[in-house]
């Protein structure tokens, strides 16, 4: 696979070969399972990555059987836990020793025939599901209530059940139930053509169109050896700083929601509504949609005038994060709640600002950089605190660098092709990465013979921060929760997909 | 700056600096903040040619495809029930039989009326159109039900709420309960494990209710419905009072099907295309 270095492993070695990627300083980035071919075993693959502008780590470990049993990862690296409980549910993959065995992405009641995401497997409806209760820790103890919200939410929120454990106000136990919202995204990229899948990789997490057909983009552009022209690749930073910038503009007024500041609300959220507004001038996609494919763009895109607007909106970008910041109702709920250490960041696999307000500094437009930006600085917002305020105040970092990224793609911007030829390559695999405002995705396709898609493999930031996100919640109170969940700009359909 | 003790008065200040952003629109026509937005492609059967199936190999969700007796009604069936509207036709098509438009109203109340058809007979829902207004006068209170959305519809559903649209001022609402909705608005292609809490909140609902399918998954299930996961939006689920497909329709087209349900707005789709 394209900018990785490939270790091959058997099932016994995984555990000590887990440990030496960790001694390292390597960080486990997500784990999947593939079927190379229909009715063998699978391959199990985990990448990690390790120093800045090092290549990615893979291992891989072949199974021997159908029903071949891997050792579980998930108390050497935490994070691995769900990765192992999704292959569980989707490719009926058994782990010796997982701490929580129980089905996560499919609900219990869920009875599909095969596993899902055997390619045997091809229904013509839905796979039969009768709901079922899901497994809750034990509760010993009289007082304590139990109160589940959703998945059916107040507000227009997306669907997810959130369980407390709680004695009066002080939450001792949060027990979210996701993946209400898992669509099988993953199967309906096989047996796509790559040209057809990026329209399905913009509708994975609305909000992240940009950042996820990027890093699909450059997934097949690594699997078939093609590099997308100067101007393409300084287009595609412009495109995805665009979504950062609605997004975080987004994620301040609905912070301000939860702290009930109510004007700050409205600035923020009509900021993102220009922001949005001024997406659609320039793509035609309030989302930025429909404008990404393999090889660079589909089309160019209208510049003039753009850096005027920007400018306009930075100016009151800028008055409205100050006063945000001077602020002390709204400062006060912010500060202190929700701590999240550096080191569960780490182990339960926070990303994005979320591990940047826990004192992790990384990013992967700077560390592994990708379109242009290794020739655009970015500046990359550190917090120490863990709170989130912490967490606000990297996002209001990062709409400051975004701001100027923007405007030195536009001085830069070079002439010249949008498009360069992508040719299938049959048989090939290919890994992309992008920094979306919500933290790393990576992509992983593997194309089988005819030059469609056997395997596509998502990870998404959500995913990474629902599982870290409980942390924060246990030992708080109920008065903190809606600010504290906001503080972590979470979505389900990323995570669920 | 320092922090300050009390800055609301700030805020109040910064607030009313800022005036009034609330569009004028529908009074006023052109205000809708969608300017060069793209909708739903146009399709003109009368150039396309005969031996060529580009925009139907590219089309994932399968809103175009060939007629297997090409009648009156052109070679292809267009079905924007079923469109996510990628724009990728209009740019396959060798001919121009399928232009970008920026028609994004495509609130309809019969799901006929989202497929391309020469002759456009049907007529407005007068029966629905008496019973809405007698029930509610001029308001709606609306429960949100995701039934497995990419959050794109969500997105343009909470900017209903940001200044510029300020849905309040025209009397709808987002309600929490069930028992004081009045319209089900369902979002997303209804996965196996949504289906029962979108069940349940629609039976927990007082007659007379309405529903509204918005975005194209939840009309028809768009390119994430089928599979082992998912149903095909509202088909064969719940009865749809109003169909608004689009990927997502954005808070300016949610708007006019809203008012088109409590008959405060004409239809502007019949057949497939814009006629009004």
């Amino acid at each position: 696979m394209n900018d990785t270095v490939e270790r091959n492993s058997t099932p016994e070695e995984l555990p000590s070969a887990c440990k030496e990627l960790l001694r390292v300083g390597a960080r486990m980035q997500m784990a999947y399972a593939w079927f190379p071919e229909p009715g063998t075993p699978t391959e199990v693959l985990y990448l990690a990555n390790q120093a800045p502008h090092q290549p990615f780590l893979l291992l891989r470990c072949r199974l021997s059987r159908m029903d071949g049993i891997l050792p579980s990862l998930a108390m050497i690296s935490p994070l691995l836990g769900w990765y192992e409980r999704e292959m569980q549910d989707l490719f009926g993959l058994r782990f010796a020793g997982h701490p929580e065995p129980h089905p996560l992405v499919l609900h219990e009641g869920a009875r599909p025939p095969l596993p899902p995401l055997d390619p045997r497997y091809q229904p013509a409806k839905p796979m039969p599901f009768e709901s079922a209760p899901w497994v809750l820790p034990a509760i010993h103890g009289e007082d304590i209530q139990w109160l589940p919200f959703g998945p059916v939410r107040a507000d227009v929120l997306e669907s997810a059940q959130i369980g407390f454990l709680y004695i009066g106000e002080g939450i001792l136990h949060c027990h979210p139930r996701l993946f209400f919202k898992h669509r099988g995204m993953e199967k309906r990229f096989e047996g796509l053509r790559p040209e057809m899948g990026v329209i399905l990789a913009e509708r994975v997490s609305g909000v992240d169109s940009v950042a996820h057909a990027l890093a699909y983009c450059q997934a097949v552009e690594g699997a078939c050896e093609c590099a997308a022209p100067a101007r393409a690749r300084y287009l595609r930073v412009l495109l995805a700083e665009m979504e950062r910038l609605y997004n975080h503009l987004h994620y301040l007024g609905h912070l301000c929601h939860t702290t009930t500041l109510k004007v700050g609300e409205a600035e923020g959220k009509w900021l993102e509504e220009r922001c949005k507004q001024l997406n659609a001038r320039l793509t035609g996609s309030r989302f930025l949609r429909s404008v990404l494919i393999p090889g660079g763009l589909r089309r160019d895109l209208k510049v003039d005038g753009l850096l005027d607007q920007v400018n306009a909106l930075k100016l009151q970008i800028k008055a409205y994060t100050g006063l945000l910041e001077t602020t002390n109702s709204h400062l006060d709920r912010l500060i202190t709640t929700g701590e999240l250490p550096s080191q569960t960041a780490f182990d339960q696999g926070a990303s994005g600002p979320i591990k940047r307000a826990s004192g992790i500094d990384r990013d992967l437009r700077r560390d592994h950089p990708y379109a242009a930006y290794a020739e655009l600085a970015v500046n990359v917002a550190v917090r120490k605190e863990g709170d989130a305020h912490a967490r606000a105040q990297v996002r209001i970092g990062e709409i400051e660098s975004s701001l100027r990224i923007i405007e030195n793609v536009l001085a830069a911007l070079p002439d010249g092709p949008i498009q360069a030829e992508c040719i299938t390559r049959p048989g090939r695999e290919g890994l992309g990465w992008t920094e979306s405002s919500r933290g790393s995705i990576y992509y992983a396709v593997h194309l089988d013979q005819s030059g469609r898609f056997a395997r596509v493999k998502i990870k998404s930031p959500s995913f990474s921060n629902w599982r870290v996100f409980p942390f924060t919640v246990h030992d708080s109170n109920m008065m903190d929760y809606a600010i504290n969940e906001a503080s972590f700009g979470l979505t389900m359909a990323g995570c669920d997909r | 700056m320092r922090p300050l003790d009390n800055n609301m008065p700030i805020w109040t200040l910064y607030g009313l600096k800022r005036g009034v952003a609330t569009t004028r629109w529908p009074k006023r026509a052109g205000e809708d903040g969608q300017a060069e937005l793209l909708g739903m492609p146009r399709y003109h059967p009368e150039i396309c040619q005969e031996n060529c199936e580009e925009c139907v190999d590219s089309c994932l969700p399968g809103a175009i495809a060939l007629r297997e007796k090409p009648d009156s009604t052109g070679r292809l069936t267009v079905d924007y029930g079923r469109c996510i509207a990628c724009q990728l036709c209009t740019e396959v098509c060798p001919v121009g039989a399928m232009t970008p438009s920026n028609d994004w109203a495509f609130g309809v109340r019969e799901r006929g009326d989202l497929i391309w058809t020469r002759a456009v007979t049907s007529p407005p829902a007068q029966e629905l159109k008496g019973k809405i207004k007698r029930v509610f006068g001029r308001s709606l209170h609306i429960r949100h039900v995701d039934a497995g959305s990419c959050n794109g519809c969500e997105s343009e559903l909470q900017a209903l709420n940001n200044p510029f649209y300020n849905l309040h001022r025209l009397g709808i609402f987002f309600t929490a309960s069930p028992r004081f909705a009045d319209l089900l608005l369902v979002t997303g292609p209804v996965t196996y494990a949504m289906r029962g809490p979108l069940l349940e909140t629609y039976n927990a609902m007082p007659k007379p209710r309405w529903v509204m399918a918005m975005g194209t998954c939840a009309v028809s299930g768009g390119a994430t419905g089928g599979g082992y996961a998912c149903e095909h939006g509202l088909e064969g689920i719940l009865p749809v009072d109003i169909y608004l497909p689009g990927c997502p329709p954005n808070p300016a087209a949610i708007i006019e099907a809203l008012l088109l349900l409590l008959d405060r707005r004409e239809q502007k789709v019949r057949g497939g295309r814009v006629v009004n």
